[in-house]
């Protein structure tokens, strides 16, 4: 894509505005945050999954150097409420109490237990070690089927059950009815394995009172400042205007930071108590323990079709691991995977049920993707197992049921209407790119050959919905807040420009693009236009980032804002010009009165008029800024064709990826460095989910993949190189014609290269590899297959943290499969 | 991520740096390059009361040739061990291997002797000193000795070095000539080997006239595949090789963590170890 082609700025691959601080360590991360009289904070937290607390004793801190106070939690309890859950998703969930600190029982390895209050960070993390803590041990809850028998152990006692809800839908006719008539049926089991988000930057928060006016900044490293503030005010009582809440540069999130998490209440409850400011920074470790997780879960699919390879219907049971507790939309996750599971393809039944279980592990909550990546890769994972049963190309059996370019608007089962889209382009695009069958052409000499080394090739054509999002079906599904965006626009007397958005940027690049859509719409030039977002005093308006929901509303609502300035400078225009407003032009920041060019004021100037408002028509109002708060019609639907080659060594079991292409159409693109960079990233992160990362626990819910050294992070170099190109079919559903990027990659990848793996595998008799797909995973799949066992091998089980892993995890062994026994089969 | 609390000195000689263990008795760490013990700190999963840096101390850095033997300095980082063209001409395994250690930055801080030091049967270097026959020069209160790479391993994260002596060079022999090869298995690249294979070959005749296989990660220290040693010598094709290399994990007795059970180390030994001597000795 070169720049050439393009006009405007909209379209143009323009170097970050972000990148000059960040780069050169001019930025400010709330860890650097340094104020007079500042005080450090330690959590002390629980090294049991599950147990009574029975003794807190936090008096020897206090006798350590350096150390101002020390809390249990018993002691901060009073005035503190329970963390919020905004997302009840039934009338009948089971929402358990969320205690900022622990203090009757904790319910996870790393549930908080007690704080410690510092003049420095060391001495605060060295006095931790002279808190006393007794437990009385309680059984673990692990296995997400073995938490729903009667006799189950509870994860809390008083609610009588470990299940939190059951949300059920069915649309269209009765998947009973068409299993009936079906020719063909298909039962599988997929494991979503838990997985940790690893934003760069980890969690921090300074909090500063004045005690004076009763009033708290708080810096926080957080995806949601306006979210946030509201949540703190809550939960604390501190009221909401007492309340500044600032996201400085923030370091990546992933969704770990949409959330409101006891260390803000925390550090805010301390501030508060002391009359001193308070900062709490996490480790990498801590935050593996404390910092919520991903996915986790286990889906049965039954998808009916006919021989000829048509969809009569799709049927999707899922148990959902909640973790201890429900944070901030805990039980929303897996109900925003609801409605895609039919994803792109045309069928007549659909029946969805997702059952939410309470464990004695880190709660989960959104994660990249955020319960579209499981729909995603279950339903692209049974497209190419349906092939295979059917004997036909895995391309083929998608064509022969995806939504035609020429049926759009289209009502898909599941009730959405997606606005646009063209599947075949994107895939005839992909295919190309990839030599689809050159490869499958090379795949067949090895295969005949019998090579060490297969060759696989995956298929993932997916979709998402994103933008989030209507705030009438957010309210229908019973979220606790609108999916509305703000943007307003000031015209500064200079004719220089401040962008105010109520998105919450971190690592998105908002002040770049925000500034190319104002600098099209309002004819000033890009450097004139500054970017204010992330705190409520300076952008007090807004519902933050996440979902890929930035550019699609937030973006939206800065074009709309940027549209109406131009209308009003036009009414002033046309008086200072003694014309019409219908006789004006305005190109590139300039009225002019048709017919006669050289009478013409320039945007700047008409801000200037506006300021000393020495001469404006009768009634008009001596601004021409604007705002405007988008509440979008309908989500957005990014889709894609994603390709995948891996060769699988099937002496050793290692999985390489010899070449992946992705086509995303992502509707309109503001800027395409952007865009590919989004991409590149969600790719990795998706990779990632396939093939590396787990978050394992052992048989006493102990995390034993608790550093980096056991929780494998791709780097660029185990990832190839990709081919990454696009389509653009503009989206219907709001004026600029974009979808949003920013999970687009993770959500389409991980299928692609499982499908490949497995692909590879198949005529050695696998018919599945539970993710991660490691060497030993794949080895064990085909030494399975070859003894004859089981064909969905690879369980998790049977293995433990690493005598020699350098994080010195004591040995261990014989912990479960994290989500059942090791070896377990579907019910297929 | 916070430390404990410890003691810190920074000697400037050999000396001074033994004299400074030998007043801490058992309490305390030498700190090279830092990419083992600091760490260990940080995870609170050790508690030093004295941290001797030896940072600073010329005399530990450098390569040098004596003899038949390559002389290197304990504190030669992983980076020049990989750069330098005594090593590369004397000991291309050593740097073959050092050039898989970790990534870049672990490269540019880490050292030779730290790595050795540490004892560590999932680090790479050990099982190449092993196959190396490398003698590990120690200097303490009484003077200097020097202690064979098979008898410096003792046990998980245990060498034969006393709480007062220094890993001071590495003396490894010259093996001009011989085919060398190391074959490291790892799910990504900046993580530990899961097992890792290094081969030395002397080839005679299109075959394997003698061999050196050191396996690293296959138990609690570095190891020599001896059996499969004893076989590749006089192997004289490929299927030769494949069948010595069968008895790679013999007597091996690998641990099980996240990455692998016994049987699947011990599976990949047999794998890597024939791969690692077919590509040492050309045949591959």
């Amino acid at each position: 894509m070169t720049d050439q082609a393009v006009e405007g700025e909209v379209g143009r691959s323009r170097l970050r505005k972000e990148d000059a601080r960040l780069i050169t360590g001019q930025t400010n991360w709330t860890d650097n945050i340094q104020v007079a009289g500042l005080l450090h904070l330690a959590v002390l937290r629980s090294p049991m999954a599950h147990a009574r607390i029975t003794r807190v004793d936090v008096s020897p801190a206090l006798e350590r150097p350096g150390v101002v106070a020390a809390f249990s939690g018993a002691d901060l309890a009073e005035g503190l409420g329970s963390l919020p859950c905004a997302w009840p998703v039934t009338e009948d969930i089971v929402q358990p109490d969320h205690p900022p600190i622990a203090v009757e029982e904790v319910r996870y390895a790393g549930d908080p237990v007690a704080v410690v209050v510092a003049r420095d960070r060391y001495a605060a993390a060295d006095a931790l070690e002279a808190i006393e803590v007794d437990y009385d041990p309680l059984p673990p809850v692990l296995d997400l089927e073995a938490a729903l028998a009667q006799d189950a152990p509870l994860v809390h006692a008083d609610k009588g059950t470990n299940r939190c809800y059951t949300w059920p839908l069915a649309t269209g006719e009765s998947f009973d009815a068409v299993r009936e008539r079906a020719e063909v049926t298909l039962k599988r089991r997929y494991h979503q394995q838990r997985l940790i988000p690893n934003a760069m930057e980890p969690r921090a928060v300074v909090v500063t009172p004045l005690a004076a006016s009763g009033e708290y900044t708080v810096y926080s490293a957080t995806q949601i400042p306006h979210i946030l503030r509201i949540m703190l005010a809550t939960v604390t009582g501190i009221p909401e205007h007492k309340l500044r809440v600032i996201a400085p540069d923030v370091g990546g999130g992933f969704g770990s930071k949409l959330q409101v998490y006891g260390e803000e209440v925390l550090a805010l409850a301390v501030a508060r108590r002391l009359g001193r400011p308070v900062k709490w920074t996490e480790s990498r470790s801590e935050g593996y323990l404390a910092t919520h997780h991903g996915r986790g879960m286990i889906q049965d699919i039954e998808i009916a079709a006919t021989r000829e390879g048509r969809l009569l219907g799709l049927k999707v049971d899922l148990l959902a691991d909640m973790g201890a507790y429900l944070m901030l939309v805990t039980p929303g996750i897996p109900i925003l995977g609801a409605f895609m599971y039919p994803a792109i393809y045309k069928m007549d039944a659909y029946a969805f049920t997702c059952t939410g279980v309470f464990t004695t592990r880190t709660p989960t909550d959104a994660y990249r993707g955020a319960g579209r990546p499981e729909a995603t890769f279950a339903i692209e994972r049974t497209m190419d197992e349906l092939a295979v049963e059917l004997g036909l190309d895995p391309v083929e059996v998608r064509r022969r049921n995806w939504i035609r370019h020429e049926e759009f608007p289209y009502t898909t089962v599941a009730g959405l209407t997606y606005d646009s889209g063209n599947y075949e382009a994107a895939t005839e695009k992909a295919l190309a790119l990839f030599g689809y069958d050159d490869l499958r052409a090379e795949q067949r000499r090895r295969n005949e050959r019998g090579d060490t080394v297969r060759l696989g090739i995956g298929v993932s054509t997916f979709t998402e919905m994103c933008g989030l999002a209507p705030s009438r079906v957010l309210r229908d599904l019973r979220y606790g807040a609108g999916g509305w965006e703000a943007a307003s626009i000031r015209m500064l007397p200079t004719g220089k420009v401040e962008v105010v958005t109520g998105t919450s940027p971190h690592g998105q690049s908002h002040e770049t693009c925000w500034s190319q859509i104002a600098a099209d719409v309002l004819g000033v030039p890009f450097d004139d236009i500054e970017v204010v977002h992330g705190d409520t005093k300076a952008a007090p308006q807004g519902m933050d980032t996440y979902g890929s929901r930035s550019l699609a509303v937030g973006g939206e609502a800065v074009h709309r804002a940027a549209t109406t300035v131009v209308e009003k400078a036009r009414r002033v225009a046309a008086h200072l010009l003694e014309a019409s407003e219908q006789d004006l032009d305005f190109r590139d920041g300039v009225f002019s009165v048709k017919g006669s060019p050289e009478a013409r004021k320039t945007i700047q100037e008409i801000a200037f008029e506006t300021f000393t408002n020495h001469d404006l028509p009768d009634g008009v109002e001596p601004t021409i800024n604007a705002e405007h708060v988008v509440d979008p019609e309908n989500f957005s639907y990014p889709h894609g064709t994603h390709l995948c080659a891996v060769e699988v060594d099937t002496e050793t079991g290692k999985t390489t990826i010899r070449s992946y292409v992705s086509v995303d159409d992502v509707g309109r693109v503001v800027n395409p460095m952007i865009v590919e960079g989004q991409v590149h990233g969600g790719l990795a992160q998706g990779i990632a989910q396939a093939l590396y990362e787990e978050a394992v626990y052992d048989a006493e819910g102990n995390l034993v993949s608790g550093t980096m050294a056991d929780y494998l992070v791709p780097s660029a170099a185990d990832l190839p190189e990709f081919t990454t190109d696009r389509t653009e079919t503009p989206a219907a559903s709001n004026a600029l014609g974009v979808k949003g990027v920013g999970e687009a990659g993770t959500i389409a990848s991980t299928p692609a290269v499982v499908n490949a793996v497995v692909d590879a595998l198949r005529p050695l008799g696998v018919r599945d590899v539970r993710m991660p797909c490691s060497p030993h995973r794949v080895w064990q799949a085909i030494q399975e297959a070859r003894s004859g066992g089981a064909p969905a091998a690879g369980g998790t089980g049977g293995t433990g943290p690493a005598q020699s892993g350098q994080s010195g995890q004591a040995a261990q062994s014989g912990e479960l499969g994290q989500y059942g026994q090791p070896g377990e089969e579907g019910p297929a | 991520m916070i430390p404990p609390a410890f003691e810190y000195t920074r000697p400037t000689s050999v000396d001074e740096a033994v004299r400074a263990l030998a007043g801490a008795g058992e309490e305390a760490k030498v700190l090279a390059g830092g990419q083992s013990l600091l760490p260990l700190l940080r995870l609170r999963l050790a508690f030093p009361e004295l941290v001797v840096d030896v940072g600073r101390i010329p005399e530990l850095r450098g390569v040098r040739e004596d003899g038949d033997a390559l002389v290197i300095g304990a504190l030669t980082t992983h980076h020049e061990v990989v750069h330098d063209p005594l090593v590369r001409a004397h000991a291309g395994l050593l740097a073959q291997a050092t050039a898989t250690v970790a990534d870049p930055a672990v490269r540019h801080r880490g050292t030779l002797g730290g790595s050795l030091a540490h004892a560590d049967p999932a680090g790479d270097l050990p099982a190449v000193a092993l196959a190396l026959d490398a003698e590990l020069v120690v200097a303490g209160p009484g003077g200097r000795r020097t202690i064979p790479a098979r008898e410096f391993f003792v046990d998980y994260l245990q060498s034969a070095l006393a709480p007062d002596e220094l890993l001071t060079e590495v003396r490894i022999p010259k093996r001009d000539g011989w085919g060398f090869h190391y074959e490291k298995f790892h799910p990504v690249a900046q993580s530990w080997a899961i097992v890792g294979v290094a081969a030395l070959v002397r080839r005679a005749d299109g075959g394997v006239a003698e061999a050196r296989v050191g396996l690293t990660n296959m138990g609690a220290t570095p190891l020599r595949a001896t059996t499969a040693e004893r076989e590749l010598a006089g192997a004289d094709d490929s299927a030769a090789v494949a069948r010595a290399a069968e008895a790679a994990a013999e007597g091996t007795r690998p641990s099980q963590d996240l990455s692998a059970s016994p049987e699947y180390r011990q599976h990949l030994a047999r794998v890597l170890t024939r791969r690692a001597v077919l590509t040492a000795a050309g045949m591959g």
